[in-house]
């Protein structure tokens, strides 16, 4: 890449922005930073940075209101980044459009491959045809699953489940989404389905169902694709 | 019984009185030709002494008052005056007037210190509860603040040159010592949720065997030295219950079963859905969910176990780390879903904690032909 990533940090605490900035800069990233959401708001419409982390305990106004006013009009990705670990907190900054969550402390390895991956959703706007993880590859024109060229057997339901699951590659997807686009509108707390069939999944598509690489699970908030 | 008495408000306390003494005078009235007059004065003396237990100072007065003038009015001849005809009997109305008053009195100043001793008691059992955790505390949050400035002052200081493997063994230093301080303070947390009340079941179908082996992920540098077994049944169902409550529960009792027993033991995590219950069952409070943790380390003093869900309790012989928070948070999270958590020796050596829980069950079959 010609130009360097741009990331706009909002946190209040020197620390944190201090410890960003190194973990950042030396991975290649430029960072600036905005101590609260006024300036968070205006750096942001001004400097168009390619991905934000935003914390969500501000001094001047509520982290998930920033986050809505911040996604009427800015599309590229926002992390969130919070002391708040309730599940209920963490989903709603999902709702408002935050693509993924790193609770504080946090690990700085874990926060750069969050970064990674959703800087790789964005530029990969057309998903391709075939996508490989493991010994598993998914054609989606034809809908076929193969297992080291055999052809997996999956039912309707769990082909949706793995296709959006994977097509979200990285990404947190909660139990209301995923029950939402698998099962419709009206399903959208029955979870009952999503432990079923997620560990139905796994049996066929990890190599050890207890111990799963692919579809890991987020407690209490949803479940995360990783090609491992 | 006491103390509901106790809340009587003022008003109805003198109305106690005056019934209580009105009616025990009535009827004593009746006995009045066969008996004694002076039998009549100390059934009232023992009347205004029980009152004298319950009620107030001024309800008690009220009850002695009443009681010797009733005395005079109805017992001591000549009947229905206030006037008393000889020496002996002005002495004894005078007597009873005194021992009811003085009874009154000492029995309210009697109550009155033993409700100071009370709150005394209390107070000093706070203060104890409160130094215990000030203690623990203190000690569990300097110790890997110590490490962490320790280990920076090492690699900070210029005039002495440290080889690049001690550095590697500081940075993991201040990397443990941090991890702990997380640890600690999120059981603090957890224990002031619990203290606050605020603690509300989010039940949503969990998937046990999901839980088990994400607990154990997160624990896997923890139980690198020991046996971890999970046993659950193939077809287990779901439960309804707080899976981030669960993960909580199993992570601290799996994390104390791999601090406090020796390297190598066995650690045993299994679930069991209790067939009597049926699969669509509702209201009853009937086990369906049965999940033990067990292990073959050393168990626990049996005179102890009482107590070890206590709040900042440390087994005595207990190596130092651990606030003894968190076997009071297991009991807490476990209550807060209605279910119960027991703890008991193995005959083979080693203990074993069984959570028990009404929880809603589902069939995944059900669901699973799509």
């Amino acid at each position: 890449m010609s130009n360097p990533v741009e990331i706009l940090i909002v946190d209040d605490e020197v620390q944190i922005r201090k410890l960003l900035e190194i973990a950042l800069d030396s991975n290649g990233y430029k960072t600036f930073f905005a101590v609260n959401a006024k300036e968070g708001l205006s750096l942001t419409a001004n400097h168009q940075p390619d991905l934000i982390i935003l914390d969500l305990g501000l001094p001047d106004e509520d982290g998930q209101q920033v986050l809505k006013r911040l996604r009427e009009w800015y599309k590229k990705p926002i992390i969130i980044l919070t002391v708040k670990n309730t599940e209920e907190e963490i989903v709603k900054a999902l709702d408002n459009g935050a693509n993924d969550y790193l609770t504080k402390p946090f690990r700085t390895q874990e926060l750069l491959a969050r970064i990674r991956t959703a800087l790789r959703n964005t530029n990969e706007n057309a998903i391709e045809p075939i996508i490989e993880f493991g010994d598993i590859s998914i054609d989606f024109t034809s809908r076929i699953v193969k297992q080291k060229e055999e052809i997996l057997k999956l039912t309707t339901t769990e082909y949706n489940l793995l296709s959006i699951l994977v097509k979200n590659e990285g990404r947190v997807l909660t139990h209301q989404y995923l029950l939402k686009e698998v099962w419709g509108n009206s399903y959208s707390d029955q979870t009952q389905y999503l432990r079923v069939f997620v560990a139905q999944l796994r049996k066929k598509i990890e190599e050890d169902s207890n111990h799963p690489k692919f579809i890991i699970t987020e407690s209490g908030v949803g479940y995360r694709f990783n090609t491992g | 019984m006491k103390s509901i008495l106790r809340q009587i408000k003022i008003k109805n306390q003198y109305l106690i009185s005056l019934c209580s003494v009105s009616i025990v005078s009535l009827l004593c009235l009746f006995t009045r030709d066969y008996l004694d007059y002076k039998i009549a004065a100390y059934i009232l003396l023992v009347v205004v002494s029980l009152l004298a237990m319950f009620l107030d100072i001024f309800p008690v007065l009220l009850s002695a008052f009443l009681s010797a003038l009733i005395l005079n009015f109805l017992f001591i001849k000549p009947y229905y005056t206030f006037h008393i005809s000889n020496a002996e009997d002005t002495l004894l109305f005078v007597l009873f007037f005194v021992i009811a008053f003085l009874n009154g009195v000492l029995t309210h100043k009697i109550r009155k210190t033993e409700k100071m001793l009370q709150i005394k008691q209390v107070r000093s059992n706070t203060m104890k509860l409160y130094n215990a955790l000030l203690d623990s505390l203190s000690h569990e949050l300097r110790t890997p603040i110590s490490a962490i400035m320790g280990a920076i002052d090492t690699i900070q200081s210029q005039n002495v040159t440290i080889s690049e493997e001690n550095k590697l063994q500081l940075y993991s230093e201040i990397e443990k010592a941090s991890l702990r301080l997380n640890h600690q303070v999120e059981n603090l947390l957890n224990m002031s949720r619990l203290e606050s009340g605020v603690v509300e079941p989010k039940m949503d179908w969990c998937d046990i065997n999901e839980l088990f082996y994400n607990v154990l992920d997160n624990l896997k540098e923890d139980l690198k030295f020991h046996k971890v077994k999970v046993s659950t049944d193939e077809n287990l169902p779901l439960f309804k219950l707080d899976y981030g409550l669960m993960e909580q529960i199993i992570y601290n009792l799996v994390f104390n079963a791999s601090q406090y027993t020796p390297k190598g033991a066995k650690i045993e995590l299994s679930a069991v859905y209790n067939p009597d219950v049926d699969f669509d069952y509702n209201s009853e409070k009937l086990e369906s969910c049965v999940i033990t943790v067990s292990d073959d380390g050393l168990g626990f003093p049996e005179e102890e176990i009482d107590q070890v869900f206590d709040k900042f309790y440390r087994l005595h012989n207990s190596k130092t780390g651990g606030t003894g928070l968190g076997l009071s948070i297991v009991k807490g999270f476990v209550e807060a879903q209605n279910g119960m958590v027991t703890l008991e020796n193995k005959e083979d050596g080693g203990s074993v904690f069984t959570l028990s829980f009404p929880a809603l069950v589902m069939n995944p079959k059900e669901i699973s032909n799509e």
